[in-house]
C-alpha cells in the first residue's frame, strides 16, 4: 500500500495552496491528483503519486544515477 | 511507462548481479524494509540472483500486515453501525478482526466502501449531511500526508459529519526495535524510498552509529533494489557505516518540507501497538488535540475490549515482520492459510511477505520447503 507511482503533469488548478490539483497521466491512465506537496511542479514535470497526492518530483538528472553506475562498472562485471 | 520500464532492465541486473558475485566475500544478511520491496524481490526473483551468502530478509514495512487486530476489531464495530458510512483503502477490507472483516461487514449491509485518495471521502462526507463518514486511516509516513490533509480540510470546511480512525505507523522506531530485539541478525538495511521522500533521511543516522548498521535509502525498481543491495555490501566489505542515498530522483535530504510541517499540524508522535510485534515506543502518530473532534475513537468510544482480541495462535507472522523466519517456515503457510482464506495479515495484503510467497512461490516451495 506504499506503493507510489511516476506520473507526468497534463495541466494544473490552482485553488488555494491545498487545493492545488491537476490530472496526471500514468502511462495512459489519466488521474486527478492533490498537487498541493508539491508547489513548484507544473505542466510535463514528472511526480511520485500515492492515494492520490503527489509526494515529491521526480529529478530528470537523477533518474540517470543507476545507469551511469553501471556504465562505469569494470569489464569484468559486463556478463 | 517513462521512470519505470527502464528499471526493470534484465540486462542492468546481470551486471550487477556479477559486480555483486565479485566484491562479497563473507555472508551477509541485509533487511528491506518495506513492504513494496519485498513484494518486487520475490516478483522479480532478485534474491536469487545474489550470492549465496547474501540473505535478504523482510521487514515490518506494510501498514496492513501491522495493524493491530484491536484496531481492525474496532473498525468493523464502527463499520457496523446503521448511521456510519465507513471508507477504507482496498487492502484493509479483508483483514481479519477477531471474527470478521469489513468485506464480511459490507455483505452483511453495513456500508463499506472503498477509496482510492483520502479526500474522496470528505465528498462522501459532504453529500450525506445525515450519515456519519468514518475513514480509517492507515499507513506510514508515505500516507500520512494525504490523511492529514483529509482532516485538515474537514476542519476547514467544518464537515462535523467526518472523522477518522487513526492508525498511523512510522517507520524509524521500528527499525530500532528489530536492531535491539536479542536475536536480531539484520547487518544492514534498504530503507524505505517512498517515506524518506516524505520524512528525509535525517534519522537514519542517529541509527546507524548506534547499532553500527549502514543505511541505504532504496527505491522499488529491481534496478533500484539491486543497486541498494550494492551500496550496501559495499559498506559492509569496506566496514564503513553511512546512510547512502540510492533513491536520489525523488528523496531529498530534507524530504518534502510541506509535507512534514502539514503532518506537524495534524499528528502527534504517540506511542503504538504493531501486529505480532508489540508495543513500540513513539512509533505512531495521533491526532492532535486541536482535531480530537475528528476522532472516530472519541466519536464511537469503547467498542471493543481489546483483551477479546485474538490473534490465531498457528500464525507467525511476527517472527516474519521481524526478519526472524521467512514465510515457508510457517506450518500454516499454503494449507490452513491462503490469500483466499488468510489466517493473519502478511497474507492478507499484496505487500505481506506471506502473500509474496504464495503468488510467485507456491509450488516451489512446496517442492522443495525451504523456499527462499
Ligand atoms: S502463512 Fe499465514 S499463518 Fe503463516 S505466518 Fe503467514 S499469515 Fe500467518
Amino acid at each position: 500500500m506504499c506503493l507510489a507511482i511516476p506520473g507526468k503533469i497534463l495541466d494544473v488548478r490552482d485553488g488555494d495552496e491545498w487545493q492545488r490539483t491537476g490530472r496526471v497521466d500514468f502511462g495512459g491512465v489519466v488521474k486527478e491528483v492533490s498537487l498541493a506537496l508539491v508547489p513548484d511542479a507544473g505542466v510535463g514535470v514528472y511526480v511520485l503519486v500515492h492515494v492520490g497526492m503527489a509526494l515529491s518530483t521526480i529529478g530528470e538528472a537523477e533518474a540517470q544515477e543507476v545507469f551511469a553506475y553501471l556504465r562505469q562498472l569494470e569489464p569484468e562485471d559486463v556478463p | 511507462m517513462k521512470y519505470l520500464d527502464e528499471y526493470r532492465d534484465a540486462e542492468g541486473a546481470r551486471k550487477f548481479a556479477s559486480l555483486l558475485a565479485r566484491i562479497t566475500t563473507r555472508p551477509w544478511t541485509i533487511m528491506e524494509v518495506c513492504g513494496g520491496q519485498t513484494h518486487a524481490i520475490v516478483r522479480f526473483g532478485i534474491d536469487e540472483l545474489l550470492p549465496s551468502g547474501i540473505t535478504l530478509v523482510h521487514g515490518p514495512g506494510c501498514p496492513v500486515c501491522v495493524t493491530p487486530i484491536e484496531m481492525v476489531d474496532r473498525a468493523i464495530a464502527i463499520a457496523r453501525r446503521p448511521e456510519v458510512i465507513f471508507c477504507s483503502f482496498g487492502d484493509m477490507m479483508r483483514v481479519p478482526g477477531t471474527c470478521s472483516d469489513l468485506l464480511r461487514v459490507k455483505a452483511e449491509g453495513g456500508d463499506v466502501r472503498m477509496i482510492y485518495a483520502p479526500i474522496d471521502a470528505l465528498e462522501i462526507a459532504a453529500r450525506n449531511p445525515d450519515k456519519q463518514i468514518v475513514f480509517f486511516a492507515v499507513g506510514f509516513e508515505t500516507t500520512a500526508p494525504a490523511n492529514a490533509l483529509a482532516v485538515y480540510q474537514a476542519r476547514r470546511r467544518g464537515l462535523r459529519n467526518f472523522s477518522m480512525l487513526v492508525s498511523q505507523v512510522l517507520v524509524p522506531p521500528a527499525m530500532q526495535a528489530i536492531l535491539e530485539a536479542p536475536r536480531c541478525r539484520v547487518q544492514g538495511f534498504l530503507a524505505a524510498g517512498h517515506v524518506c521522500a516524505v520524512m528525509g533521511i535525517d534519522a537514519y543516522g542517529p541509527l546507524a552509529a548506534r547499532f553500527g548498521v549502514p543505511i541505504v535509502v532504496t527505491g522499488f525498481e529491481p534496478l533500484d533494489i539491486l543497486h541498494g543491495i550494492t551500496m550496501c555490501v559495499q559498506q559492509l566489505e569496506e566496514g564503513r557505516v553511512e546512510v547512502e542515498n540510492q533513491y536520489v530522483r525523488a528523496v531529498r535530504p530534507e524530504g518534502n518540507r510541506r509535507a512534514r510541517d502539514l503532518l506537524a499540524e495534524v499528528f502527534c508522535v504517540v506511542p503504538r501497538e504493531w501486529r505480532g510485534i508489540g508495543e513500540i515506543p513513539l512509533s505512531g502518530l495521533s491526532l492532535r488535540p486541536e482535531y480530537s473532534d475528528f476522532d472516530a475513537e472519541r466519536r464511537f468510544p469503547a467498542e471493543v475490549d481489546s483483551r477479546r482480541s485474538i490473534e490465531p495462535s498457528l500464525c507467525i507472522s511476527g517472527e516474519i515482520l521481524q526478519g526472524l523466519k521467512k514465510p515457508s517456515e510457517c506450518p500454516a503457510f499454503g494449507r490452513q492459510c491462503t490469500p483466499e482464506s488468510p489466517l493473519g495479515a502478511t497474507m492478507v495484503s499484496s505487500e505481506g511477505a506471506c502473500a509474496a510467497y504464495y503468488r510467485y512461490r507456491h509450488v516451489r516451495t512446496e517442492a522443495t520447503t525451504d523456499g527462499a
